[in-house]
């Protein structure tokens, strides 16, 4: 048993509803107790879905055990294939039906549907959410995909791609393929079919009329590209374009494959990052401690956009998602870090509150654990909520995600310059503490208690301050006061000093000095 | 003018209502929470426990979705994850349940009452949690030995078991043989069972105490280290309609129940008091005085919302058998129209006062096969349905103006003070659709 108060991904029967939902002409039978219907909320409030994801639950209660579940789930089959007349259907169990063992594939199969119907078995006490997405769109693409259907000759027309990964509650999916069909349209490349995200069980049978698959989302599109690559020999762009950098080795990659001219879709005069970033207003940005952790693809993706294209020192870089463990440690060594694998969010804040970040790019949960301790923070990963859902385009990938990444990343450390200033005039009546905010109209607003800098970051030491040091760090920016402070405490801990005076905040600071 | 006139029963009914109304009964795909939910309204209740399910990825994924999607604090629940290790017998279920709740009270050594929940998959493994709590408590509990003991409990709030706020009824059922005994003699005490918000518990403890009935408890109590003595002489009123298994409970230890309509509302409210009141022999001219301010504040804060609601349709899909008290409330008090009221299950017993009260023309239905239920909606176009939050956003985009039923479960609507919240819940809705123009 594993101990959970929080976790970051559901279960595997959720991945498949993820893509179910995503999909257009797919229904999902899903043997589950009453109360597993909770996933529904998922897609129609986080994500404002106008429709309920196309899930019908056998919902058997205790009373059906043992007598006819089999049957339940027999007629719940039929009426949804009835009812909804779906392209495929979809049937598995959620993890109470797997104990019962109704055999879902076989019970689906004696009912000879005119659909074509795709069993699921997700094990859902060893597999999660991502896993279970990936499965059920590779089993989709393996079973639906003609292998008879190829790319017609080019004679001059454009190569055609497939966009494989977006997903129902993805982190900006939705807005993230709007980009690449951009960015590929610029190098006169066209998409053969953008999926799970919007396709229908048709569109799958024609994957193979694409020259090459682009996975946006390893997580949920690599094992259906593996397989596509074996099957019809589709090479696979697995280059995720997400900063400037990646997005140019992206174009590289897609131009060596195509035998395209990459310069005129390099040369895009609305990729603001590099000159914002080049900006000497960006200078207090340099040497910034941020700490990353999200799904394996965001959290590298932003690791290099923060060491390369934002100048700051990545403090901490981790993934909740084992299966890309490995892709993890690579990019953890490229930083100099131990990666931090794990989806005990605990284990994470304690990584965060050892690595004293000056930024926290995380998940929703990041977000809290940041908020905590008073850190600036940015979401840039899964999973996901109803903030990360907004109604103005906002793409992490291509050149406008990285326009996008550079104002979301940025903002909150300008609030914290803001701060910052606000602490240097406190003196003036005017920026006092006690005057609150200047755009609350001075008002000493209760909310007062909410800005100050949560006592996160508490003396734990033994040593005692004087009174002119303790005065002293508090004209520290109070976003690195915490830091300021164990610094000083480990240094005069390790000097042996027995108090710590005005010298000792200098000499740590000295010592520390980056 | 408000005088007598005001404090007569106001609610005569003509005929028998839906007393004896048939009723639709539907089973099929149902859009309900299970009961591990009511953790989520439990655990801020009980300030001295925690809730450790004995569950699956999916039930920790269904609590947090559930309590607000994101957690802030650190809740006082959590969730033991069953792994293929423990089925496949490579662990031993009980073996591994020890080590979580040691690690678990190690980091929460607060902890006075632990509650070891069950779960579909562990109702279908027969993991038995009665025995893994007698046990755990033997070494944790009071008597252990420990100054402080954590006493250790069980109940299921299974999916396969329990709907939504049936969980609270297990739970609440669970304390009940944990209640000390009353010392024969005492003079009779009220008993409050239900959860209710702290500040809604304080406005009821006030009126008990003008209307001069000193001895009230609270189950669940702040803290359940201290839970109300029961006994013969304990008479209970129900501040929620879900709570049989409990009421079960309490008669076997003596206790009696006073029926009476749910406290929604003006009339259920002063209903509701009423029912102690004649219990403890308490004066009509006193029970007025006392009475009447709460009751015209009521209904001046309902009279906001009358304009907006009155002649209005309404429909409620099954979700948390507060149901039919609250069609009750809108049909009598605020003159909504009830076109299909849907119920997990109907306690006939503990709605018979509600019953009598709802129009006869309501549909009744027990039960749910939501397919067929939304096709009587569409049928139907109610002009407001109550629903849960995986359906609001899809019935809105056909042009169905939705109120999330969770918010009935989350929200103080109990008691004179809260009558007008509870309308205007209601017509806010229908305000916004009236509002926009986009």
């Amino acid at each position: 048993m594993q101990l959970a108060v929080w976790t970051y991904e559901g279960p595997p029967h959720v991945g498949a509803m993820r893509v179910a939902t995503a999909m257009d002409g797919v229904h999902y039978v899903l043997h589950a107790p009453q109360g597993d219907t909770y996933a529904d909320l998922l897609f129609t409030m986080i994500e404002r879905r106008d429709r309920r994801p196309p899930v019908t639950y056998t919902t058997f209660q205790a009373r059906d055990l043992g007598k006819d579940t089999a049957a339940l789930l027999q007629d719940a089959i039929r009426e949804a294939a009835v009812r909804f007349a779906p392209q495929a259907l979809l049937v598995g169990a959620s993890c109470t039906a797997e104990l019962i063992q109704d055999d879902p594939a076989g019970l689906a199969e004696a009912l000879d549907l005119p659909c074509p119907v795709i069993p699921l078995e997700l094990p859902s006490y060893q597999r999660k959410e991502n896993w279970g997405a990936a499965e059920t769109f590779y089993r989709m693409v393996r079973q639906l995909a003609d292998p008879a259907v190829r790319p017609a000759p080019r004679d001059g027309c454009r190569p055609l791609a497939n966009l494989l990964g977006p997903c129902a509650l993805g982190f900006r999916h939705r807005d993230d393929v709007v980009e690449v069909v951009k960015l590929l349209d610029s190098m006169g490349i066209g998409v053969n079919c953008v999926a799970p995200l919007g396709a229908s069980p048709t569109d799958l049978r024609t994957l193979g009329r694409a020259d090459f698959n682009v996975v946006l989302y390893p997580e949920i599109g690599m094992e259906a590209a593996r397989w596509l690559g074996r099957t019809f020999g589709q090479p696979m762009i697995d280059v995720v374009p997400i900063g400037m950098g990646a997005t140019r080795d992206f174009v590289q990659a897609v131009a060596a494959l195509t035998g395209i001219d990459p310069a005129p879709a390099l040369a895009n005069p609305t990729a603001r990052l590099p000159w914002w970033s080049r900006s000497v207003d960006s200078t207090y940005l340099t040497g910034k401690r941020v700490f990353i952790f999200g799904d394996a693809t965001h959290a590298i993706a932003a690791a290099r956009i923060a060491r390369d294209e934002l100048g700051f020192t990545v403090c901490g870089l981790g993934c909740y998602n084992r299966e890309f463990a490995r892709e993890m440690r690579a990019a953890a060594a490229d930083h100099g870090l131990d990666p931090l694998i794990t989806d005990d969010h605990l284990a994470v804040e304690a990584a965060i509150h050892a690595a004293a970040p000056e930024l926290v790019l995380g998940t929703q949960m990041e977000r809290h654990i940041a908020k905590r301790m008073g850190l600036p923070c940015a979401v840039i990963s899964a999973p996901v909520h109803v903030q990360d859902f907004p109604a103005r385009h906002s793409p992490q990938m291509g050149f406008e995600g990285a326009n996008v990444i550079f104002d979301t990343w940025v903002h909150p450390l300008v609030m914290g310059l803001e701060e910052h200033l606000l602490a240097m005039f406190r003196d003036d009546f005017e920026f006092s503490d006690a005057a609150g905010p200047s755009h609350l109209h001075a008002q000493p607003a209760p909310a007062q208690a909410a800005m100050a800098p949560a006592p996160a970051i508490v003396s734990q030491a033994d040593i005692p301050w004087t009174s002119d040091a303790e005065r002293e760090l508090r004209k520290v920016p109070f976003f690195v006061r915490g830091k300021a402070r164990t610094n000083t405490e480990r240094y005069a801990s390790l000097e042996g000093r027995v108090q710590i005076d005005i010298a000792t905040l200098y000499d740590a600071k000295a010592h520390y000095a980056r | 003018m408000s005088g007598e006139t005001g404090l007569a029963p106001a609610i005569a009914p003509t005929d028998t209502g839906c007393a004896d109304a048939p009723v639709l009964r539907e089973r099929g795909q149902r859009a309900v929470f299970c009961g591990l939910t009511g953790i989520v309204w439990l655990h801020r209740k009980m300030q001295d426990a925690f809730f450790l399910v004995v569950g699956s990825r999916t039930c920790a994924h269904l609590l947090q979705s559930a309590a607000g999607v994101m957690i802030f604090a650190e809740p006082r629940f959590a969730t033991a994850i069953i792994e293929e290790r423990d089925l496949a017998g490579m662990a031993d279920c009980h073996d591994e349940l020890d080590r979580i709740v040691a690690q678990l009270l190690a980091r929460r050594p607060e902890i006075r009452t632990l509650f070891l929940v069950g779960s579909c998959p562990s109702e279908v493994i027969k993991l038995d949690l009665g025995k893994a709590a007698q046990r755990l408590d033997r070494t944790l509990g009071t008597h252990s030995g420990a100054a402080m003991g954590t006493r250790v409990l069980h109940y299921s709030g299974s999916g396969i078991e329990t709907t939504f706020t049936e969980g609270e009824d297990a739970c609440l059922a669970a304390l009940v043989p944990h209640m000390p005994a009353a010392s024969a003699g005492t003079a009779p005490a009220l008993l409050v069972v239900g959860t209710l918000p702290d500040v809604v518990e304080d406005q009821f403890r006030r009126l008990f105490t003008e209307l001069g009935i000193d001895q009230v408890g609270w189950l669940p109590a702040r803290q359940l280290a201290d839970l109300p003595a029961v006994g013969a002489h304990t008479r209970f009123l129900l501040a929620q309609p879900f709570l049989g298994e409990t009421v079960r409970a309490l008669q076997n230890r003596g206790a009696r129940h006073l029926p009476a309509l749910f406290p929604f509302g003006a009339e259920g409210t002063t209903e509701w008091l009423r029912a102690a009141a004649d219990a403890f022999g308490l004066c009509p001219m006193q029970f007025n005085r006392v009475v009447a301010p709460g009751r015209e504040r009521a209904k001046r804060a309902i009279a906001h919302s009358q304009d907006r609601l009155r002649g209005k349709r309404i429909t409620f899909l099954p979700d948390s058998q507060l149901e039919v008290p609250l069609a009750r409330f809108l049909s009598t008090e605020l003159g909504m129209v009830p076109v299909e009221v849907g119920t997990p299950y109907l306690h006939r017993e503990l709605m018979a006062r509600e019953l009598p009260l709802l129009p006869s023309a309501t549909r009744i239905s027990e039960g749910q096969h939501l397919d067929r239920q939304l096709d009587r909606v569409r049928a139907d176009r109610p002009d407001l349905t109550v629903c849960g939050l995986g359906l609001a956003n899809p019935l809105e985009a056909e042009g169905l103006s939705t109120k999330w039923a969770i918010e009935l479960v989350f929200s103080p609507i109990h008691g004179f003070d809260q009558a007008g919240d509870l309308a205007d819940l209601f017509a806010r809705p229908l305000r916004r659709r009236d509002v926009l123009r986009v």
